[in-house]
């Protein structure tokens, strides 16, 4: 992967203006961003709905125009582009098939519209939709496909085009788990066949870490972190985005004090704690915390557990069941408990 | 009781549709289908031309006559008016369906939609007669051609053959305003309800795959709303083509479908050639749809 830079965002702010009867005045969807997408990468925008990662992701595609502050497109600036000078293409949420249209047409409208020869139409368009195992669908009409189906003619349609950059707004939503899972996979194998810079938009935090080289956790309008999944979900440095990306004990005060000896808040991941009975031994380089098992929630894999602490606050506790069953967990619920976790696996925040 | 007969109905829901579409299924079966069948039945009768009485006997002499040229000018006249009343309407109606479906503001649509439907609430009658007025000599065009000193054009215009006449109050220009006029809302809503259902993700994706928005309009936009053109055309055409009252007031003496029909059936006592000649906007009619299924129209129903 090169290091050369696909997109730049420059300070970029977006107002709309709303008239409500609730609320009138502006908003701001975009707050002043900056972030540099590499040439190559597959980067996620990841935010729960209205952070500001689809308006983000409309401005590069040009459906929408920054208020203030630039995009660079490969070093160019595009703000003022309209979508069909910029060399990227977009796979909807609702995959915006052309209804009145084959898949065949439906994927070769980017040719057709610049003229492309028919031929040579046709061989890509054969050629794209090997790509995303659809062989030899291409005259049905997009009412006849299933949702996966269409999800992967959308796909199809944009990178015929062979853009610089494919921009993916939710494209899996609509999808049922077991898809979903599987087009996970199947994106994350074609954008390293094809080599395009994939910036997905998503408000699902697992399917940013399985899919994601990189990722730009959005709240209101800001980006909260930028980093590999691995950073992101070990090494939240905002509340935010330890309660987003996973979920996360956040600790602080005089809770705090007593476990670590220190004000500073910190954060725990859930998998990272121990529960085991209040007159255990106490061994090695851990922290601990004493409390009661209030609720038991029995998953299947895992079971979780809400323990309130001695001196207030609650923890999420999740445990694998290994050798535990549904009858045994039950059994924990109200007893005293000593939680214990390694020290390094805290995330300190700072104040 | 209630009850037992709420259950009784819940459990029987066939019956339920059967007594729910009895009503509209007579209505249908006697007055739509039945008089369309008298009209038929009525078309293959003949008149007996000495003694002005209908002959009940199975003949082909009544349709004979339609080809006969003065009647198969008043056939090719209407059609031409249908035609063009049609066109003027779409074109008119097109841009204003658009700004309605695409760009005004909610209030603003409300707005619209009223202005558009408002003159429906009064009577035909009324506005067609104002429209007279508007048109007369010494109406309000040729005041406000007078006032701009453009008379002389409307002179020039008027004494062009077929589109002239004494003035645009008896021309077939004025028919084809007051056409384009009264049945221009029935061309508008249905393309701004066409306009409306074309999803704007549609239209992203066209530019967003390079198309600028002239060839996004004539390679999504339009082929998604040509249903709604077709819809608002089957109104404007046929209510052309069966229209005896504008052509009466705007007209010379040249007969159009509806005219000829009403003649023939009130003056001369000729059902059956009115019968007949009632036919050809009905076939006319099923030759235009199946022109407009050719084209597309109906596939993305």
């Amino acid at each position: 992967m090169s290091e050369k830079t696909a997109i730049e965002f420059r300070n970029v702010t977006r107002l709309f203006s709303v008239r409500h009867k609730d609320f009138s005045g502006e908003v701001r969807a975009v707050d002043d961003v900056s972030l540099k997408i590499n040439d190559g990468e597959f980067f996620s925008l990841l935010g729960p709905s209205g952070s500001g990662k689809t308006t983000s992701l409309r401005m590069i595609a040009g459906f929408d125009r920054p208020t203030s502050g630039q995009i660079l497109l490969y070093g160019q600036e595009v703000s003022d582009l309209p979508p069909y000078e910029r060399d990227v293409n977009t796979v909807f949420q609702d995959y915006a098939l052309f209804p009145h249209m084959t898949v065949g047409e439906n994927i070769a409208y980017g040719l057709m519209i610049k003229k492309v020869a028919r031929a040579e139409r046709l061989n890509r368009v054969d050629e794209t939709l090997d790509l995303v195992r659809l062989t030899g669908f291409a005259d049905r009409k997009p009412g006849q496909l299933s949702g996966g189906q269409r999800q992967r003619v959308a796909l199809a349609r944009a990178l015929i085009n062979h853009p610089r950059v494919l921009l993916l707004d939710e494209p899996l939503g609509a999808l049922d788990l077991k898809l979903r899972q599987q087009m996970q996979v199947e994106l994350k194998t074609i954008q390293q066949r094809v080599g395009i810079t994939f910036i997905f938009v998503t408000h699902d935090q697992e399917e940013a870490l399985t899919m994601s080289d990189r990722i730009a956790v959005f709240n209101s309008g800001k980006v909260e972190q930028i980093g590999s999944p691995a950073e992101i979900y070990e090494r939240p440095q905002t509340p935010f985005v330890a309660g987003f990306v996973g979920v996360s004990n956040l600790i602080s005060g005089d809770v705090a004090k007593r476990i670590t000896g220190s004000e500073e808040r910190f954060t725990i991941r859930p998998e990272k704690i121990h529960l085991a009975s209040a007159d255990g031994e106490v061994e090695g380089d851990l922290f601990f915390a004493n409390g009661r098992v209030r609720d038991v929630v029995y998953l299947g894999l895992y079971t979780r557990y809400l323990v309130e602490l001695e001196g207030g606050g609650d923890l999420v506790v999740v445990e694998k069941n290994i050798n535990s069953t549904s009858m045994d967990v039950m059994k924990v619920k109200g007893q005293q408990t000593r939680l214990s976790w390694k020290k390094e696996h805290i995330n300190r925040l700072g104040d | 009781m209630l009850n037992r007969i709420s259950t009784y109905f819940y459990l029987r829901p066939r019956l339920v549709l059967a007594l729910l579409l009895l009503p509209p299924l007579i209505w249908f079966l006697v007055v739509y289908i039945g008089s369309l069948i008298t009209l038929l039945i009525n078309s293959f009768f003949s008149l007996d031309s000495f003694t002005g009485q209908v002959v009940r006997e199975f003949t082909l002499k009544t349709y004979a006559k339609l080809f006969e040229p003065s009647n198969l000018q008043i056939f090719g006249r209407t059609t031409l008016m249908a035609a063009l009343v049609t066109l003027a309407c779409a074109l008119l109606a097109f841009p204003l369906s658009y700004y309605m479906a695409r760009f005004a503001s909610r209030r603003v649509k409300t707005f619209l939609y009223l202005a558009v439907t408002l003159p429906l609430w009064s009577s035909y009658v009324v506005r067609v007669y104002s429209w007279k007025l508007i048109l007369a000599q010494e109406g309000i065009v040729s005041w406000f051609a007078n006032l701009l000193h453009l008379d002389g054009i409307l002179a020039w215009y008027l004494a062009l053959p077929v589109v002239g006449g004494p003035s645009l109050s008896i021309s077939y220009t004025g028919i084809f305003l007051v056409f384009v006029y009264i049945w221009l809302p029935y061309m508008i809503i249905p393309i701004q309800t066409a306009l409306e259902r074309v999803p704007k993700s549609l239209i992203e994706a066209s530019g967003d795959l390079g198309a600028k928005p002239s060839q996004t309009f004539w390679n999504v936009i339009l082929p998604l709303a040509f249903p709604g053109v077709i819809a608002g055309s089957i109104f404007t055409f046929s209510l052309t083509l069966g229209d005896f009252i504008v052509p009466q007031l705007f007209g010379s003496s040249a007969y159009t479908i509806g005219r000829a029909v009403l003649a023939f059936q009130g003056t001369s006592n000729n059902i059956p050639l009115a019968a007949a000649f009632t036919m050809g906007p009905i076939l006319i009619m099923i030759v235009y749809l199946l022109i407009a299924r050719r084209l597309g129209a109906f596939d993305a129903l």
